[in-house]
């Protein structure tokens, strides 16, 4: 009988234990590991005083902080005046943001705007636009496949991929001229299936700062005319290029004049500095108004399920910007100061690059354009960089240009050269 | 330009309901037109309430220097994530203690959900099992169809609930759904104050439907979207939800603060994951990276620093409380005026369901014809299923609303 007992209760005891350990989530693997993310980790974990963290795409000032911009600190002020309500937005977000959005992409005398034959929702930044848009685009367009430039954005695929559609590339970086591969770009897209989509950078191109010149960007238009391809413009650094929002939103502008109806994503992260607020647009450029609300009514229908509507704080602090004379010319300024910061640690570097007595052309340092760098070092003397002089970069030699600060630039480029000699 | 749009076929979407009441209002220039449509709470004034906790800690926050706009990590504010499932779970639940309690700052209730669902989907019954079926309660709020079949979910289906005769739970028709449906289905409860219904289970019955679910293998997802705002009390209104954590479920909550903060355009809410243990949630949370980062990146900063501002200061988190009891008890008191008015009327039928009813909502029971007879001849505007916001209503208009519902009834069949 004792043993009888004593076997029920191991029994029993076997069959609690494995059903209290059982869980629905066994088969779950651990995710990859973030590559940009974990370059800024293993960024904090040194403890080298002259280490620098170029992995990180956020702007960064000369003493290497985080800048606030006082356009946004004046507008938060003017908007906590105002003491509004918190109630919800409409689904596609706060009018006035997205009317400047508008504007500022397309420019205020542009056609489009006029004719009302573009629909501008409000989103969660750049991503929240691009997935809006790349679930758009796998609701109501046909054909599955998105050409991106080679290399893109690492979120680019994923985005579109979970969205539904299907990725293909087109030649864009030139590897032996650290610039752009223009012949291998058109010849690509010249082979690009009808009304696929064409996804292209508006300028500083992410993640290797190679924008096309403007005769080059004509004969693209010309192409993918030709092709009838559906264009899907990502801008995510206007005025944050060239200093000039104007001439950073050419591209864009040149395409609609063409006669393309674009797609256009739109991010105030960087050029507002508003990252951790979410702001962004995205515009669909309609034949005409009619169709521009067929179309809204049809975003609004994607928006709802996965977040009703978006967020109010950095939306009201980019309008009150973009709408308030002397707060926008405050922060045009800011952002030409921003990015003429960044072009002088450009210029900085070759200088001493060239200080260091390095032999290689560097040029590509200054010809590229906005955030990013595309160095040209290769994995080994990445890895030779990080482990050596603490310097953290992704892999594929991309630096960001705003964790470079006149404190560190001599250091970087005597680590460069050192790797590269 | 005049070349063929990519866009030609696309049909005009027909427009979401709730929105559409409320622009119909706005339009409407009867003086004395009562909007009892969408969910947001309105003071006695008819006016919306910034919270005066929200008030002080915004001023906080603009004059904090220290604070800039950088990306939040990809799940979150760290310190609003936890102290947003503290207040589900309750700050001393065993589960949080035994380090397997994580969460993902999402855009705002709506948010939470879509993270859940579109974790499910991938994970949840096989990987990509688009076919487990998902029960939401007929009714319910009518986004959650639309927020699991756009995660790719195939098979939507409804369990009973409301009970239209009865006016109450149609109890036996839930436990008899949860009996009878397939082995794994994910189930959507609500944590209290159900929208539409304003219905809740009894702590009993929500014993059994925990045994039941627990019997059959079926999914907990719980959405919380009232805590605080349905009784007044914070523990009161997660009951249900610790009780199933106390019974060892795996599940997901997902927590909405537009109400209880009034954060409603600041869109925060946080999916609370209850995992079996710290290796498991550990697994979930970096496969919950990889959804946000296609999604949205990292989610919005002002409204979650107010929230974990607030419930990580004793002396704010109190405020807190006493602003969630201020308009917890208003809508009692219109709850209970409201029915007293309708009894003293000699209005048809039983009206004790406006009391029994809780948080925001009340389904009235009144049908299409008589909803359309308030809105067209009385200028009230409400929900077609009857749903009425009480927070829409005040002391001054109570009269004439009571006097409309009285109306409706007699006049309309």
């Amino acid at each position: 009988l004792f043993f009888i007992i004593v076997f029920h209760v191991i029994h029993i005891t076997i069959h609690l234990t494995w059903c209290f350990c059982s869980s629905w989530w066994g088969g779950v693997q651990m995710g990859p590991p973030d590559p940009i993310l974990g370059v800024s980790e293993a960024y904090k974990r040194d403890t080298n005083p002259k280490k620098m963290n170029l992995g990180v795409g956020a702007y960064r000032d000369d003493q290497g902080k985080p800048f606030v911009l006082s356009c946004v600190r004046k507008a938060e002020a003017v908007i906590t005046a105002k003491q509004m309500d918190k109630e919800y937005l409409a689904i596609g977000g706060l009018g006035e943001f997205t009317k400047s959005c508008a504007q500022l992409a397309l420019g205020n005398d542009n056609e489009v705007l006029k004719s009302g034959r573009n629909i501008t929702v409000q989103t969660i930044s750049g991503t929240g636009s691009l997935r809006i848009g790349a679930n758009f685009l796998s609701r109501f367009h046909g054909p599955r496949d998105v050409y991106l430039p080679k290399p893109s954005w690492g979120n680019h695929t994923p985005i579109f991929r979970d969205a539904g559609m299907q990725l293909k590339a087109y030649r864009y970086y030139d590897p032996s001229t650290c610039g752009f591969d223009f012949k291998g770009a058109l010849d690509d897209i010249s082979k690009i299936p009808e009304q696929s989509v064409i996804m292209l950078h508006a300028c500083a191109h992410n993640p290797t700062g190679v924008d096309p010149r403007p005769e080059q960007w004509k004969e693209i238009s010309d192409i993918v005319k030709k092709r009838n391809l559906l264009v899907f413009f990502d801008m995510a650094y206007q005025g944050f290029a060239s200093g000039d929002i104007d001439r950073d939103a050419w591209a864009v502008r040149y395409f609609i004049e063409q006669g393309h109806n674009i797609l256009l994503s739109q991010s105030f992260a960087k050029n507002m500095g508003l990252y951790g607020e979410r702001v962004g647009g995205f515009t669909v450029v309609c034949n005409d108004a009619e169709e521009a609300k067929r179309v809204e009514s049809q975003l609004k229908i994607l928006i709802r399920p996965i977040y009703s509507n978006p967020p109010m704080n950095g939306a009201r602090i980019a309008a009150t910007i973009l709408n308030t004379p002397d707060l926008r010319s405050l922060w045009l300024e800011e952002v030409h100061g921003m990015a003429n910061r960044i072009i002088k640690m450009r210029e900085e570097l070759v200088a001493g690059l060239k200080k260091e007595g390095s032999t290689h052309n560097w040029q590509h340092v200054t010809d590229q354009i906005g955030m990013f760098c595309f160095t040209g070092l290769k994995p080994e003397q990445v890895e030779r960089l990080t482990k050596e002089f603490s310097v953290y970069m992704t892999k594929d030699g991309r630096i960001s240009m705003a964790g470079v600060t006149s404190g560190n630039v001599g250091y970087l480029a005597n680590g460069i050269h050192a790797v590269t000699k | 330009i005049a070349t063929m749009s990519v866009f030609c076929e696309v049909p005009q979407a027909a427009p979401v309901a709730v929105f559409k009441l409320s622009q119909d209002f706005n339009n409407d220039q009867f003086p004395k037109k009562v909007n009892l449509g969408v969910g947001a709470y309105r003071t006695d004034e008819c006016q919306p309430w910034v919270l005066p906790v929200v008030k002080k800690v915004e001023k906080i926050i603009v004059h904090d220097d220290r604070l800039n706009h950088e990306y939040l990590p990809i799940l979150g504010l760290p310190e609003f994530r936890s102290s947003a499932s503290k207040i589900a779970l309750g700050d001393d639940s065993p589960a949080i203690q035994e380090n397997r309690v994580g969460a993902v700052q999402c855009l705002g209730g709506t948010g939470a959900l879509k993270m859940g669902a579109e974790f499910l989907r991938r994970f949840y019954n096989g990987n990509n099992n688009t076919k487990t079926p998902v029960y939401v309660s007929a009714p319910t709020w009518e986004n959650h169809n639309a927020v699991f079949a756009n995660a790719g979910f195939e098979d939507i289906r409804s369990y009973k609930y409301w009970d239209a005769e009865k006016r109450g739970l149609d109890f036996a028709g839930f436990l008899g759904d949860l009996e009878s449906c397939p082995e794994h289905s994910i189930f959507v409860l609500h944590a209290c104050a159900h929208n539409p219904t304003g219905t809740d289970p009894t702590h009993e019955q929500w014993k059994q439907i925990a045994e039941t679910m627990m019997k059959r293998n079926l999914f907990v997802f719980f959405d919380s979207a009232y805590q605080g705002f349905a009784s007044g009390s914070l523990d009161k209104d997660a009951w249900a939800v610790r009780y199933f954590v106390s019974m060892d479920f795996e599940m997901l909550c997902a927590q909405s603060f537009s109400k209880n903060f009034g954060l409603y355009n600041e869109r925060v809410g946080n999916l609370t994951v209850v995992a079996r243990d710290a290796d498991n949630l550990k697994r979930i949370l970096s496969q919950m990276e990889m959804i946000v980062r296609t999604t949205w990146s990292n989610p919005p900063s002002q409204g979650a620093r107010i929230v974990a501002i607030t419930l990580n200061s004793p002396e704010l988190f109190t405020d807190w409380k006493d602003n969630v009891k201020t308009m917890a008890d208003r809508v009692l008191l219109m709850r209970a005026q409201l029915k007293a008015k309708l009894q003293a009327l000699g209005t048809p039928g039983t009206w004790d369901h406006i009391t029994e009813q809780i948080g925001m909502f009340s389904f009235t029971g009144l049908n299409p014809k008589q909803v359309e007879y308030m809105v067209k001849e009385r200028h009230v505007y409400l929900m077609t299923s009857g749903r009425i916001n009480m927070c829409g209503l005040t002391t001054k208009n109570i009269d004439y609303v009571a006097e409309s519902i009285h109306e409706a009834v007699t006049k309309v069949q």
